[in-house]
């Protein structure tokens, strides 16, 4: 795990939770700029994925469960994919604060795998 | 507002919202307490148990207020009180004796660790129900 792009990923998936909730919440249904930006948070997500595969064979070992990080993952990229779906069958307001509550979701999930691969085994 | 509608009358509007925190919340339970208890059972047994069954009642409750008509508007509110009374009772015994309750589980310290969503949400969902009460036909 490489704590800058990590860093960068919450700090994105953060902003376009705000956005999501305050667009829904003002009316908006999803459209091509919230849902293209859940899109590009589970895209963050799959480059994290990659790295995390990658980071072991080159030394980047994680202190903490690797078992346990592998599941935040796991279920962190089902979750903005699931978001755009219902955005996309379901076009009311209330599917774009679905779309920033999933990605508030992410930022929390992507905190903890942050403290397990840095912190929790020392 | 056209609105795709399955007839359920609490997935709608507002109440999608709280469904779809329902789900995350229900996997999020499910995955961790999985996790504990194949990994680290014996520190808190009891805890872990309890988180679990926290997760299934939270998959039921999800289910439950996707569903129609009475019988699932009786069983989301049986799941909904269930969760309120596990979070405040265990989120009181978890002040008193760490040890049982340790940090990681969804209802210790009045689910600190899940950001106090498992309190909130069962408010909400109980303020959701009451408000979409099914009409009272024979």
């Amino acid at each position: 795990m490489i704590e800058w792009y990590t860093a960068i990923e919450i700090v994105v998936a953060l902003l376009v939770g705000l956005v999501c909730i305050v667009y829904g919440l003002v009316g908006r249904g999803p459209n091509d700029y919230t849902l293209g930006a859940t899109l590009f948070v589970e895209l963050l997500l799959v480059a994290q994925f990659v790295i995390a595969l990658i980071a072991p064979l080159s030394g980047n070992m994680p202190t903490g469960s690797l078992l346990e990080f592998w599941l935040y993952l796991g279920v962190a990229l089902i979750i903005p994919p699931a978001a755009v779906f219902w955005g996309l069958v379901e076009r009311t307001r209330w599917s774009t604060v679905i779309l920033g509550a999933a990605c508030f979701a992410i930022a929390v999930m992507l905190y903890r795998m942050t403290a397990i691969w840095f912190i929790q085994g020392t | 507002m056209p609105m795709a509608n399955n007839g359920s009358s609490r997935a709608v509007g507002a109440g999608r919202v709280l469904i779809a925190v329902y789900a995350i919340l229900a996997l999020a339970a499910v995955a961790r307490s999985g996790f504990q208890i194949a990994t680290k059972f014996d520190t808190a047994p009891v805890a872990y148990l309890l988180s679990a069954l926290a997760g299934v009642v939270y998959v039921l409750a999800t289910i439950a207020l996707l569903g129609r008509g009475t019988t699932w508007y009786r069983v989301a509110w049986g799941t909904i009180v269930f969760e309120f009374i596990g979070v405040v009772v265990v989120g009181a015994l978890s002040l008193f004796d760490a040890a049982l309750f340790p940090a990681d589980t969804v209802w210790s310290y009045f689910g600190r660790g899940y950001g106090f969503i498992p309190l909130v949400l069962p408010v909400l969902g109980m303020l959701w129900l009451r408000k979409t009460r099914p009409p009272r036909a024979a």
